[in-house]
């Protein structure tokens, strides 16, 4: 496996706040790579400066061997990543349909995609031509999933899918999740939930502070709770 | 997309129509006070037209308030500077102008129109990468660089036509009303309420039936995740700006030919009332502006013959009631 992925020394600054502090991370291509850490930890900011949402202010990030870092969010989205912020990010005032379709780049939607897509959000298909703002949260998060996987993308950025929604959506969610990966797709997910973790990742990396703390296989973490209890549990204290 | 299509029938979320019957309830209830069914008429035409009028000027800035989120308070100046190259078009065909035949008139007032849209336009474009550009997300210095660029503009077309009024006579065949019974209907307001109306569905058409216009409508909502989506925004706002400021344009030549008079300060001047119309509709939103704009044009008309002393703050106790109601406006489409 390649790297498809690769974060060097990178540091990003908000204002005056210094948030990224030297993250070197990286994901294997066909490989779901787990973002853990507690809140405010850099998370999220590590997925946004990948897309250049906020700007590395050092270091360099690299896809497929391309420099990424000083090109503009839309270059870096057309080079095949597929984003799912936080906030889900739904058009409200666009339905279902038009906000796939918007996220279907290279032209119309694909209806054998579609089709594969309402297998595991068959609420998308009954509100097609429903507003999305009138959807519910995890429908909403099921169409910023759906958005980011309406084309086939080289990496898929996941930012928290389960924070917040029933169990029932947090299963179609990791059913979803676990075909995309089936069918080789590369994906970076931030996750708090570590029974999701635990189920969908291949590799983990661990951040604290701005920094990844810890890199490895995913099962090796999941296996030793000693590990977890210092890279996982010791996060938390410190904070506490 | 059959199997799509299919469903084209499963229930859509409903709509909200109270602000759309807002003008007809108003329009009603004036009836009884108003008294003369004729004047009740002639001025609810002659606030149709108004209306239209002003939602062609301000269609252009609530998009630009909403997607580019910048304060455009230099949208006067396309509007004066579209007036001035339609006068400027005018006047030389003026036997054009003054002839009795509908079609001739339509033959002067075209390439008045679309050139008043190309230079307004063209200077929209400039106004967006000299002024705008380096001010995007700074609300403060958007608001004092767009003042001077309209004072700048004002004071150059002072410089090259001086300070008096021009006039702009209505063409010949526009002139008069046409008499219903003993209703009265202005020629030229009907003009005005078919170029208005002509915008409108055209801009909707465009926003709702095309990608450009799916972009434009969740650029004014979330800029950042349609740029996520590998869209290049600022070609985009470049591009509304631009469309923004011909439609100013447009609307001041309109305008002048309604007060059959152009002057450098009529941009300023109808800037207060623009600005009500895209609160009072919701930043962002074309369907808020044109209600927006045909209530303001109501509560101008009607108050003004109905109480004239208050016609005066009419128009900014409209704004009150309606924020009071709707605090982001009929029909907010941005989260600012």
């Amino acid at each position: 496996m390649s790297d498809l992925l690769t974060l060097s020394g990178v540091h990003t600054h908000i204002g005056r706040y210094h948030i990224l502090q030297g993250v070197d991370l990286i994901a294997r291509e066909g490989r779901t790579t787990m973002l853990l850490g507690r809140n405010g930890a850099g998370k999220t900011t590590t997925l946004r400066t990948i897309m250049g949402l906020w700007p590395a202010s050092a270091g360099t990030i690299t896809l497929a061997g391309d420099r990424v870092d000083a090109l503009s969010t839309p270059d870096i989205a057309a080079r095949g990543i597929g984003y799912v912020p936080e906030t889900m990010a739904v058009f409200s005032d666009l339905t279902v349909k038009e906000n796939l379709v918007l996220a279907a780049r290279s032209g119309p939607l694909d209806e054998d995609r579609l089709a594969w897509i309402f297998q595991f959000f068959p609420a998308l298909k009954k509100f097609w031509l429903s507003r999305s703002g009138t959807l519910s949260g995890g429908q909403k998060q099921m169409l910023s999933i759906a958005r980011a996987i309406v084309e086939p993308r080289k990496l898929l950025l996941i930012d928290e899918p389960t924070k917040g929604l029933a169990p029932a959506i947090v299963g179609a969610l990791i059913d979803c999740l676990a075909e995309i990966k089936r069918r080789g797709a590369t994906i970076l997910l931030v996750e708090q939930n570590f029974r999701v973790a635990q189920e969908l990742g291949d590799q983990v990396a661990v951040m604290d502070n701005g920094r990844i703390v810890h890199h490895g296989d995913m099962a090796a973490l999941a296996a030793d709770t000693a590990l977890q209890e210092h890279f996982l549990g010791l996060s938390l204290e410190a904070h506490q | 997309m059959s199997e799509l299509a299919a469903d084209a029938a499963l229930p859509k979320a409903p709509r909200d129509i109270v602000p759309v019957l807002l003008p007809i309830a108003l329009a009603l209830a004036v009836l009884p006070l108003v008294g003369s069914t004729s004047s009740w008429v002639t001025l609810t035409v002659a606030s149709l037209a108004m209306g239209m009028m002003i939602f062609i000027m301000a269609s252009g800035l609530t998009l630009v308030f909403g997607l580019m989120d910048v304060l455009n308070f230099g949208h006067g100046a396309f509007i004066a500077v579209g007036a001035y190259v339609g006068t400027l078009v005018l006047v030389p065909l003026a036997s054009w102008v003054q002839a009795d035949s509908l079609l001739t008139n339509i033959a002067a007032l075209l390439p008045a129109g679309l050139l008043a849209m190309a230079v307004s336009g063209a200077l929209g474009a400039a106004f967006e990468r000299v002024l705008i550009l380096p001010v995007y997300g700074q609300h403060l210095k958007q608001i004092l660089i767009t003042m001077g660029g309209l004072i700048v503009a004002e004071q150059a077309l002072y410089a090259l036509w001086g300070p008096q009024l021009i006039p702009l006579p209505l063409p010949g065949a526009l002139r008069g009303s046409f008499i219903i019974g003993d209703v009265a209907i202005a020629k030229y307001r009907v003009l005005a309420m078919a170029v208005g109306l002509v915008v409108f569905v055209a801009t909707l058409l465009v926003l709702n039936r095309t990608k450009v216009g799916l972009l434009i409508r969740a650029g004014v909502e979330n800029r950042e995740m349609v740029e996520a989506l590998g869209y290049r925004i600022r070609r985009l706002f470049l591009g509304v700006f631009m469309v923004g400021s011909a439609l100013a344009g447009l609307g001041g030549v309109m305008w002048g030919l309604y007060r059959e008079q152009v002057h450098a300060s009529m941009g300023g001047d109808l800037m207060i009332l623009i600005f009500i119309v895209v609160i009072i509709g919701g930043l962002g939103s074309v369907g808020g502006c044109f209600i927006g704009a045909i209530l303001v044009a109501m509560v101008a008309n009607y108050g003004g013959f109905l109480l004239p002393k208050l016609a005066l703050v009419s128009n900014i106790l409209l704004m009150v009631v309606i924020l009071m109601w709707r605090p982001r406006g009929l029909y907010p489409v941005t989260n600012r």
